[in-house]
């Protein structure tokens, strides 16, 4: 199955969350990853949520969404046409003999190190899926101690807003 | 579905348009209030539970069924004053959702119900989950603990919005007074407006404690709310060609055309197409049973004519329909070669099982008369469509395998043949409720249908138990005419509590209790699945039993009039009685035999092609053309 990012526009009301992650449950369909955050207008929340589906289920995916009565608009979008993002902070292994490598592995992927002790660095990073994939692969050597992992955010490029048309009235 | 384009109903309803006019988007923007919400009230000061009664009285609701409770206690001081509102005080909170349900099914206004917080709220589920998934317009009212103490597993604290999320159209919890207008009249129109449903409203214990000032109509915002209400017109334009081309036609009716009140729309559509026209368990009574067009029920104990003209058919026109597994079996035999037009007002029911080929979001009210105008303007451009082939296919069906049932071995009773005689005596004025199960069928099959609203039951959810409450919310509803509760002995034991309710308010309801003695439906499962293994379906409530209860004597100690039938014979003369008692509830309990089946079948899972007519009996199919 192929995975689709959408965007939610939803009413910020207590409950919005539950009643999104609640109709994927039932329904059966899988979220990959799920983000919600406020937006530039108050009262308005946006949820990123990553799905594995295809044509009909995904399309039963946003129908259903549609029905809950807190969702404004929904979006899908493309990878090609929306920059889209994953934010990380891994914790790895590192003494004296390691913490040169791990950070010079660190620089190549344009990481930040947030943390440092005698035995570990914190490393935080914002990229595709793609990207945190590779740095996650070159730091595993050194020893992974914790990962912690922000649903994908995404935005569609150029000027347009989704929330302009949704809310105009 | 296009990239980086909103995903609206109104686009999903579009996207096998080239263009996507946006005029029916724009028309329901405002929310219009329905009720007499427009009526215009001056602010002042009072309670928030005061407000919740004004609000009702405001919104022209009459009747409402509940109990209270602690949490609730503050709603029921104001409700004595008001001669606006009824209050029907049940026996159990699941009867006051059922009464609220059959209320609505019977009048098509919202049903209400009250309740208090904990398990009040959550005998309340039931009836919510039933009238989510029959779409029936209803208005729940819940008391809830105090804001302070909600999260602290307080007495009679129970999270009630959250465990009903998937059972409702939306929820509210309210903890503010100055919330409750605003509400009240958004919970309203959502149950009344676009596809209809549950609606449930918690309310703090300190909210209806609160003050506010109160005014009329309040403000209201759905921002993510717009049904879509005109069908798109070239979705209706490629529907009527369709429908010209088409030389086996079906028009499926479904619930939804119950619910959009097209009964006149849609005999117009189906004598103008000359179609056949199926009607689903919720939609029997949309379009009459007299009617020469008129095959019955479809699916699983549907009629021969009515599954096999489906299976035949090269054109289903799906009025409000869901393709639900039990009109379909086996979903990918299910009308091999028919295209597919499907209308509905929920966007999310098109292409959810059956793929439709021209897909038509829209009211009913309005979708059925421009796609009449447009197969009009169709047949005049064209032709119009010569069914004569297919209806003599039809007919011949009609003829070799019309409804029927024969007597059992045992010598008891035929509980079809007292179906069909309560029927016969009382008429379709009358509205009819059943429970769920082989009486439920019986019901479908062997009550004649005229009108709508004539027929109330639980479909989707298949809820036992339905039967009495419905009725008696029914017969609140529509106090001149007979409500008749078809019920069975083990429906009727899980709701008949609710006889005191009707006996005590004056609510002369007739219940019929098919009296198999068994769980009928899954005893009939076991003889024909399970090697006629009965596992713990005997009630021990009929023939050869030790009757307990004994439902005379149960219904007599409700103060009830009760009678007794035992025999065919008998059955005429016991529902004349029955008929003449109108002061006061009549239990009849009819012994019949408990080994009568329901036929035809299609069996669970298999295609809708292997219905049998009896066991082990299917019917010789002609192979079209």
């Amino acid at each position: 199955m192929s995975r689709h990012t959408l965007s939610v526009l939803v009413e910020d009301k207590p409950g919005v969350l539950t009643r999104v992650a609640g109709l994927f449950a039932r329904r059966a369909f899988n979220i990959h990853s799920l983000a919600v955050g406020p937006t530039e207008l108050s009262g308005i929340s946006r949820i990123t949520v990553v799905v594995d589906a295809d044509g009909e289920l995904l399309e039963q995916v946003t129908k259903q969404l549609n029905k809950l009565i807190n969702v404004i608009k929904i979006v899908e979008l493309a990878p090609e046409a929306s920059v889209q993002r994953d934010h990380i902070m891994v914790k790895v292994r590192a003494d004296a003999a390691t913490r040169l490598q791990v950070t010079q592995a660190a620089d190549l992927f344009r990481a930040t190190i947030v943390d440092v002790s005698t035995e570990s660095v914190v490393i935080e990073s914002t990229g595709s899926r793609d990207k945190i994939h590779a740095l996650l692969d070159v730091l595993e050597p050194f020893g992974i101690r914790e990962i912690v992992r922000a649903g994908t955010v995404a935005l569609g490029r150029g000027p347009k807003s989704m929330s302009d048309r949704a809310l105009r009235h | 579905m296009s990239k980086d384009q909103p995903i609206s109903p109104a686009v999903m309803a579009q996207r096998r348009a080239p263009s996507a006019p946006t005029e029916q988007a724009a028309e329901s923007d405002q929310v219009l209030l329905t009720g007499s919400a427009t009526d215009v009230v001056a602010p002042e000061e009072m309670t928030g539970s005061q407000a919740i009664i004004r609000s009702l009285e405001l919104l022209g609701v009459t009747d409402v069924f509940g109990l209270p409770g602690g949490a609730i206690l503050p709603t029921y001081d104001p409700l004595l004053d008001t001669d606006k509102i009824n209050h029907v005080l049940v026996r159990h909170e699941q009867g006051a959702g059922h009464a609220a349900e059959g209320y609505a099914l019977a009048s098509g206004r919202v049903g209400v119900c009250i309740a208090t917080s904990g398990p009040g709220a959550t005998n309340l589920v039931t009836a919510l989950a039933d009238a989510n998934m029959d779409s029936i317009p209803m208005l729940a009212i819940t008391g809830q603990v105090a804001s302070s103490s909600i999260g602290t597993d307080a007495f009679q604290e129970a999270d009630i919005v959250g465990m009903t999320m998937p059972v409702t159209k939306h929820s509210y919890l309210v903890t503010d007074a100055r919330d409750i207008p605003r509400v009240l009249a958004e919970a309203y129109h959502l149950a009344s407006t676009g596809r209809p449903g549950p609606v449930l409203v918690d309310v703090a214990k300190d909210a209806q404690q609160g003050s506010l000032t109160f005014s009329w109509p309040p403000h209201v915002e759905l921002k993510g709310y717009r049904p879509v209400t005109r069908g798109h017109s070239k979705q209706i334009k490629e529907a009527a060609r369709l429908i010209a081309e088409a030389r086996r036609p079906v028009l499926y009716t479904g619930g939804g055309a119950m619910r959009a009140d097209v009964a006149a729309e849609l005999t117009e559509l189906a004598e103008l197409t000359g179609a056949p026209v199926v009607t689903t368990l919720t939609a029997r009574g949309i379009f009459p049973d007299s009617h020469r067009q008129n095959l019955g029920m479809p699916g699983m104990h549907g009629t021969v004519p009515a599954v096999y003209a489906m299976q035949q058919s090269d054109l289903l026109i799906t009025l409000g329909a869901r393709f639900d597994d039990r009109v379909t079996g086996q979903l990918d035999t299910f009308a091999p070669n028919a295209k597919v037009i499907h209308a509905d007002i929920d966007p999310a029911e098109i292409s959810k099982n059956r793929i439709a080929d021209v897909p038509i979001v829209g009211d009913l009210k309005h979708v059925i008369p421009d796609l009449t105008q447009a197969v009009r303007q169709e047949f005049a451009d064209a032709q119009t469509p010569d069914l004569t082939t297919w209806w003599e296919t039809l007919d011949s069906l009609r003829e070799t395998y019309p409804l029927g049932y024969t007597s059992t071995d045992d010598g008891h009773g035929s509980p079809q043949h007292v179906i069909e005689r309560i029927s016969a005596l009382t008429g379709p004025e009358a509205v009819y409720a059943s429970g769920v199960g082989q009486h439920q069928m019986w019901s479908a099959q062997f009550v004649d249908y005229e009108r709508p609203r004539q027929w109330l039951n639980s479909s989707g959810l298949g809820t036992m138990g339905f039967a009495v409450p419905a009725a008696m919310g029914a017969k609140v509803s529509q106090p001149d005419r007979v409500v008749w509760a078809i019920d069975g002995d083990g429906c009727f034991q899980m709701t008949n509590q609710e006889l005191a309710t009707c006996v005590l308010n004056d609510i002369p309801i007739k219940v019929a209790v098919i009296n198999n003695s068994s769980l009928g439906m899954v005893r009939q499962w076991q003889t024909l699945f399970y090697d006629g293994r009965y596992s713990n379906t005997e009630l021990n409530t009929g023939h050869d039993s030790r009757r307990i209860p004994d439902f005379v004597k149960l219904a007599e100690a409700y103060g009830c009039a009760a009678l007794r039938c035992e025999r065919d014979e008998d059955v005429d003369a016991t529902i004349q009685q029955a008929l003449e008692i109108n002061d006061r509830p009549v239990v009849i309990d009819f012994v019949v035999s408990a080994d009568a089946m329901v036929w035809p079948m299609v069996p669970s899972g298999v295609s809708n092609d292997q219905i049998q007519i009896a066991r082990n009996m299917t019917p010789e199919w002609k192979t079209e053309d």
